[in-house]
């Protein structure tokens, strides 16, 4: 019904060209904010399960005349932390390979021997288990002084905040949007019934009800709004996927390797539509409310 | 005149009990004004009753439109009481105004088709207002086309025809949904004097299967000629003028009253 011939000419109106215009472009904003919102959300699940099961103890190498002294407090930290219910796992690396992991940071000083190089432990834990952390520090400090224990929470704390925030930035996008959208639509309504007075004022006297006349601005924004979105999704495409592609060759695994599920792909997918309602029921309820002050 | 026509002089029980809803117009103490204007229809008072005919004449800016406006409820009164079908405008619900507007057919002075759709399209417009279905209403459109000459001229936008023409799709707009009341404002203005008749013949075809007609004209020839009572509009105010040659019953009531009773000269007058 909303395709079929109108009685006002509202497929002629220049001024209502722009609309598909717009939307196309919010849409396609509006969608890349929804995706980036999802993969953000997808990564700190993530995160939050790998690093949750992890922990890493760091121990000040000995002095220079204690030789084998940092072995054995590396031992002793083994022990303590072998001892503990819920740890799964306990790897101390070796000296070359914390200096690995030093390089892209020091370069070659990393291998200068003058440098005291912590040694670290890397510690898998059962995060169902609940290990205390806190207590498992404070054993480790009795046994050997100068350790330090890293649950990478207050890390993951602060990139969480981080995250969050940039999620409620991305939502508040979407959200204006979404105002920008019933704004325009609104006004391309306002000027197309001013536009049609005569016809509409036709229809009224001929005994049309609101709903009639509404129905056809309804109709026609709904049609500008798939029109609109459709478009902004086929854009989307290749802008996802560009930033998938860059984001693999620029190491960023986070997007990389982020994918979308179903879920999220269908949501994305319905955007256009969602859109198209929202310029139907907001043209529908422009024209009801204008049309109330007639006589 | 005025002692006739204003309902005061009868006091406050005449207009309830005078109140007959088989009248499908009745203005009481109607004033009209524009913006912050004089008042262009003063103490209107009168009833149509269901099935008559009449015409509506007066000078140009008589107030001739204005009045049809009242009628077909393009316009509320700046006081007074307009009632259609029985029912009082002012406190109808909006929700049922469109209702009672279907009932109405209406032939405005200046047309007013829809440019962008064919003569067949503007024609069809009141019935797929009311919800008819595509396929009943293309017999109806099409031989009422074809009744004021126009099966040739179905796919024409207005603009493309003449104004004749064009005039009678707005009279086939107007009847095509058998209203109850029809309303013309000037609609043989435009058109030659075999139309014209032709088209009036057309409203008191309409009139005699019970449709009540008022045609708004000036031109006196056709009025005379046809006999209708006549409604004339001067000074913002209505008179009744009911000729004494005339065969036809008048079937207006000024002041909702038969006239007889009260002042025969009055008549004469009128
Ligand atoms: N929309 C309007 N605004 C202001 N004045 C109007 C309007 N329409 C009509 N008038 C005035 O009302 C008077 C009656 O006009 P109208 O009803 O059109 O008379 P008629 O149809 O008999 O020629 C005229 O003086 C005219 O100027
Ligand atoms: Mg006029």
């Amino acid at each position: 019904m909303f395709f079929r011939r109108t009685d006002i000419a509202l497929d002629q109106d220049a001024h209502a060209r722009f609309l598909p215009v717009l939307i196309a472009f919010m849409v396609y904003l509006a969608i890349l904010a929804v995706a980036g919102i999802m993969l953000l959300q997808h990564s700190m699940d993530r995160w939050n399960r790998g690093i949750s099961g992890t922990m890493t103890v760091q121990i000040m190498s000995a002095s220079k005349s204690d030789a084998g002294g940092t072995d054995r407090a590396i031992n002793d930290a083994l022990g303590v932390l072998m001892a503990t219910p819920g740890v799964l796992n306990a790897v101390a690396l070796s000296e070359d390979g914390t200096l690995d992991l030093l390089r892209p940071w020091l370069g070659d000083l990393a291998g200068q021997a003058d440098l005291p190089i912590p040694r670290l432990i890397d510690v898998v834990v059962d995060p169902e288990a609940g290990v205390d952390t806190q207590a498992l520090a404070a054993r480790l400090a009795v046994a050997v002084p100068g350790s330090s224990l890293d649950d990478h929470r207050v890390w993951l704390d602060r990139l969480v905040r981080l995250l969050r925030t940039i999620e409620i930035i991305a939502m508040g996008v979407v959200a204006v949007i979404g105002l920008v959208t019933v704004g325009t639509v609104v006004f391309t309504t306002r000027t197309g019934l001013a536009l049609h007075s005569e016809a509409i004022q036709v229809l009224h006297l001929i005994g049309a009800q609101d709903t009639y006349i509404a129905r056809q601005f309804a109709g026609r924004a709904l049609w500008l709004g798939l029109k609109g979105g459709l478009v902004g999704l086929v854009f989307c495409v290749p802008t996802l996927w560009a930033i998938g592609y860059f984001a693999k060759a620029m190491q960023i695994d986070a997007i990389s390797q982020a994918s979308l599920g179903a879920v999220q792909l269908t949501a994305i997918a319905s955007l256009p539509l969602v859109v198209a309602l929202i310029a139907m029921f907001t043209a529908r309820t422009t024209v009801l409310k204008t049309l109330a002050r007639m006589p | 005149m005025s002692l006739l026509l204003n309902p005061k002089t009868y006091g406050p029980n005449f207009l309830m009990s005078e109140f007959n809803t088989n009248n499908i117009v009745r203005f009481e103490n109607v004033g009209l004004r524009y913006g912050f204007g004089p008042e262009v229809l003063q103490d209107i008072y009168f009833e149509l009753a269901a099935g008559s005919f009449h015409f509506l004449t007066g000078a140009s800016g008589a107030g001739k439109s204005s009045l049809m406006k009242l009628m077909y409820l393009a316009m509320r009164p700046s006081r007074g009481t307009v009632s259609l079908f029985g029912r009082d405008i002012a406190t109808t619900p909006r929700s049922e105004l469109p209702a009672l507007r279907r009932r109405v057919g209406v032939v405005f002075q200046e047309f007013r088709l829809l440019n962008h759709l064919s003569a067949f399209d503007n024609v069809a417009l009141p019935l797929r207002v009311a919800g008819v279905r595509e396929s009943e209403l293309k017999g109806q459109v099409e031989e009422l086309l074809a009744w004021v000459d126009l099966k040739n001229h179905m796919k024409a936008r207005p603009p493309t025809l003449s104004g004749g023409q064009q005039q009678r799709v707005a009279i086939a707009r107007a009847v095509i949904a058998r209203p109850r009341l029809l309303l013309a404002d000037e609609p043989t203005g435009n058109v030659d004097d075999r139309m014209a008749y032709r088209l009036v013949h057309l409203f008191e075809e309409l009139n005699r299967l019970g449709t009540t007609v008022v045609i708004a004209t000036h031109n006196q020839q056709l009025v005379d000629r046809l006999g209708h009572p006549e409604i004339r509009l001067s000074g913002g105010q209505l008179r009744l003028l009911e000729r004494s040659d005339k065969t036809r019953q008048s079937k207006i009531k000024p002041g909702g009253r038969p006239i007889a009773p009260f002042d025969p000269e009055v008549l004469d007058y009128l």
